[in-house]
């Protein structure tokens, strides 16, 4: 099994009111310098690896974790270290 | 005409919805019909609820639109049926790709619960045939995820083809164009985020959307009954 990373966001140009919500949050308590904030979903998965695993963590992806009309995703793959 | 109400785990709008129909129009027959059902081609009218089906996790409309009964609901979509999807439903089949765009957040992040001015904009669809185009109603909202949301290419098709039905009078939730309900290309799907069945009585506080009810009727009426 390896770990999967699922990150999920709005699309650019999509106005993401969470974030601008935090954005101000973090103005008003003086932090200076943040430009950006975006929220987000991540979504961990245990999935059986071998062969097509990009293909399906894709499929799993496009038919069910993001909304492609308005989100984006992207993931990481995390395989556990050999000894 | 024989019409189904939707019941997904989490709907809370169903007996609503189905007092609307059953009260409202002629229909011969109005049942219950729960997500688990295979098939829902027993039905000339497709009523989908509001609710938070599946706890709305993930998105709103997410995981119902994998409920068994949804495939037979694209299907009957396909054959030109008359779905209409209320609030959650407006959001589910718009995950089932019946219906363009896609819900945000409020744009103030608040669950906006009160009743809103709502703009007739196209008064030639088979839901609102009975109202004027330009008809000013009184409908409840009730809904965190309504912020509705589309690319440009999409909102001129919209507008060009005459899909947006209505629009809010105010900017309630941020919707793009204040879009508050629109229909697909062929125009007989609809979806809109306020409720017409809570507009059902005037003793409780309006009964603007009876008209609806009627219109999705008399054109299922006009086109399926002969009458001498």
């Amino acid at each position: 099994m390896v770990n999967v990373h699922v990150y999920i966001t709005l699309k650019e140009g999509v106005l993401d009111p969470q974030g601008k919500a935090v954005e101000h949050s973090l103005t008003a308590l003086g932090y200076e310098g943040v430009e950006e904030v975006n929220v987000g979903k991540w979504i961990q998965l245990k999935v059986e690896d071998g062969e097509g695993l990009d293909a399906r963590i894709t499929a799993m992806c496009e038919q069910l974790l993001a909304n492609p009309v308005i989100e984006n995703y992207s993931y990481k793959v995390e395989r556990e270290a050999t000894v | 005409m024989r019409a189904a109400v939707i019941v997904f785990p989490g709907s809370n709008c169903d007996t609503d919805m189905f007092h609307a129909v059953k009260d409202f129009t002629e229909a011969e027959v109005v049942e219950f019909v729960p997500h688990t059902a295979n098939s829902v081609a027993a039905y000339d009218a497709i009523f989908i609820p509001g609710g938070f089906s599946y706890g709305d996790y993930l998105r709103t409309g997410a995981i119902a639109r994998f409920a068994p009964v949804m495939k037979s609901v694209s299907e009957e979509a396909a054959k030109g049926k008359t779905i209409v999807g209320v609030c959650n439903g407006f959001q589910i089949l718009q995950e089932a790709g019946l219906l363009p765009g896609a819900m945000k957040r409020n744009k103030d992040l608040k669950f906006i619960c009160r009743t809103v001015d709502l703009k007739v904009e196209n008064s030639k669809t088979r839901f609102t045939s009975s109202y004027d185009k330009g008809d000013v109603l009184r409908i409840p909202v009730a809904h965190g995820e309504g912020n509705f949301e589309c690319d440009d290419k999409t909102y001129d098709q919209l507008q060009q083809k005459g899909q947006i039905v209505f629009t809010y009078v105010d900017d309630v939730n941020g919707s793009k164009g204040q879009i508050a309900g629109v229909q697909n290309e062929a125009g007989n799907v609809l979806g809109m985020m306020p409720h017409p069945e809570r507009a059902m009585e005037a003793w409780l506080g309006s009964e603007d959307g009876r008209k609806l009810f009627t219109s999705v009727y008399r054109n299922w009426r006009e086109s399926n009954v002969v009458t001498n």
